[in-house]
């Protein structure tokens, strides 16, 4: 049985380097296709007048000067030895400056993460319990609502309601718990609606099996019942929305993080965006592909450990 | 009982459709419903509370808002129609191509998705913006891409769940080919399936073109795009904070009907 899941993680991790050299392909000939030329960008940043002369210097320094394809394997080289190039704009390393936005971005979406687990399992399995009644009803619209909002715009009202009326929460900036709720919040909520629609379907469809009927026969108590069992099948299909969610996130803070002037990964990507600074968006756009390859796989792992029909089904192939 | 809820169903579809096409109708027509110039700046005029003249005040340049919000239908609506548009047809191309060929090209194609599909969406029209440049055509464009890529996959996978039907196999054999086999046999029998996905995609489409102009890479100001007029009304939060309602309403409103609508769609499909 482990053999069988380490077998699976290892053919799995196997096919990352191919997903990054692919990623990697497609995101240097997509810098082809750009009508911009870094170097005038550069010298337009450091107010130097762009000459000819002043880009084909700096073309050289930059190696853009090069065939496409030496380029390419020169990038390739740096990143064996972990060098994934200079920013255009701080000249630092790029992956030293993602890095060290990367804990503001994680502690954001983790805090999310736990606000979707701790508001949707509940709402989902009270709209359950009770489907068709007034509270359903309510919990429904508000999943409705939750996945139509524009997440920027929710920020905002949330920031209008709760900083400048009430004063209860900090406008911007990070540190403290109470800096953290807001974003969290918005970040988490059309998540939070997509959550509670399949946990409601889910338990409802749990509810409808024979052995719930059988369990009660047996005189167990319905919330023995609801918590071993029927909460427990249906949590299983649960991990594959995982990835999706993490996907979610990441795509999210980048808004979020704009909103609440978060000094995240996100605010530094819409940054390096505006300022044509590839290295940064090349390197970001790895990294991401490389978390959310990872993560699938956790889930996947996940998936396989909680289900063991999916483990014997792969044994029959 | 059941007679009353299906009736509250049609009527609530019908109450969206009838929204939906009068917002489709002033966005068509904005040009001569608009009561000023959505683009007229006039300092003179800035933070006017609403009234007959203007419906729903100036902006912090003294723009009409109602004329804006009208002009602004276009922006999201035009978009996201190209949008699904677009991507729908190319897709219907790319998924007919490579599950009719199969083979190399069926291989290659399947692992190109795998690579793309390693991002999450939003982030890969991130990329694609960033590398392309922060512009309306350029949002557009990375927003075909990748609902492209999702559409194709499915497409492919919905032509080769009915190759091996009898009917597919007849017509083959009679010497059907080509373009006919695909419009007069596939397409007939997954149509469902694909408007119903791409319906329910239309909603999310629209929130991450108002989110790309939001953050500055899409549609650029002047032009009311709404997303963009969320980002205007942001900076007079405190004193307007109505500046940032009015279009962020717009978008909840034109989102919601369109879940609602498509959401009807799946549960006729099911």
């Amino acid at each position: 049985m482990y053999e069988s899941t380490w077998i699976f993680c290892l053919k799995r991790i196997f096919t990352l380097p191919f997903v990054l050299l692919g990623v990697s392909i497609l995101t240097f000939v997509f810098i082809r296709f750009v009508p911009v030329e870094p170097a005038e960008v550069i010298l337009r940043l450091a107010r130097v007048a762009p000459t000819t002369e002043a880009i084909e210097a700096l073309r050289e320094e930059l190696g853009t000067d090069k065939p496409f394809i030496l380029q390419y394997l020169l990038w390739v080289k740096g990143v064996v030895k972990l060098d994934f190039g200079t920013s255009f704009v701080s000249k630092l390393p790029v992956a030293q400056e993602l890095l060290a936005k990367l804990p503001a971005t994680i502690e954001l979406a983790i805090t999310a993460f736990v606000l979707i687990l701790a508001l949707s399992i509940p709402l989902g399995i009270i709209s359950a319990l009770y489907k068709h009644s007034i509270i359903d009803k309510i919990i429904r619209f508000f999943t409705v609502m939750s996945v139509s909002l524009p997440t920027f715009w929710l920020g905002f009202i949330l920031l209008y309601l709760f900083s400048l009326k009430f004063g209860i929460f900090p406008t911007n900036g990070k540190g403290t718990l109470a800096h953290l709720v807001l974003p969290a919040f918005t970040l988490a909520l059309p998540t939070i609606g997509l959550f509670v629609q399949f946990i409601r379907s889910a338990i409802i469809e749990e509810l409808q099996q024979p052995y719930v009927k059988y369990a009660q026969l047996r005189g167990l108590k319905n919330s023995d019942i609801l918590i071993r069992h029927v909460w427990r099948n249906a949590a299983i299909p649960l991990t594959t929305l995982l990835g999706m969610t993490l996907g979610n996130l990441l795509g999210g803070a980048v808004i979020v993080e704009q909103v609440f002037s978060w000094p995240g990964l996100g605010r530094y990507l819409i940054e390096s965006i505006i300022n044509r600074d590839y290295p940064v968006v090349q390197c970001y756009v790895l990294m991401i592909a490389c978390i959310y390859v990872l993560a699938n796989l956790g889930t996947d792992v996940l998936h396989r450990l909680l289900d063991p029909h999916l483990m014997m089904k792969d044994r029959r192939d | 009982m059941n007679l009353g809820r299906k009736n509250h169903v049609h009527i609530s579809k019908f109450i969206s459709l009838t929204v939906l096409i009068i917002i489709g109708l002033l966005g068509l027509f904005a040009p001569l419903i608009m009561p000023h110039d959505p683009l007229a700046v006039d300092i003179s005029k800035r933070f006017l509370a609403p009234s007959w003249d203007y419906p729903l005040g100036t902006d912090h340049l003294g723009r009409c808002v109602f004329s804006r919000l009208l002009l602004g239908i276009r922006y999201s609506l035009g978009s996201v129609l190209i949008i699904q548009i677009v991507a729908t047809l190319l897709a219907i191309l790319v998924g007919a191509f490579v599950s009719l060929k199969r083979g190399i090209i069926d291989f290659l194609f399947i692992r190109i998705c795998d690579i793309l599909l390693a991002f999450p969406t939003l982030i890969l029209a991130f990329g694609l913006l960033g590398l392309l440049g922060p512009s309306l055509k350029n949002v557009i464009l990375a927003l075909i891409l990748t609902q492209l890529i999702y559409y194709s996959r499915l497409i492919r996978s919905l032509f080769i769940g009915i190759n091996e039907k009898d009917f597919i196999q007849a017509a083959r054999i009679s010497g059907t080919s080509g373009v006919k086999l695909i419009i007069r046999h596939y397409l007939p029998n997954v149509w469902t399936p694909i408007v119903t996905i791409v319906a329910l995609d239309v909603g999310k489409v629209i929130l991450e073109i108002a989110g790309f102009s939001f953050i500055g890479l899409g549609v650029q100001a002047p032009l009311p795009e709404w997303g963009m007029m969320v980002n205007e009304g942001k900076q007079y939060i405190r004193q307007h904070p109505e500046l940032m309602l009015y279009p962020g309403l717009a978008i909840v409103l034109v989102v919601l009907i369109f879940n609602h609508l498509a959401s009807s769609l799946k549960r006729l499909d099911q």
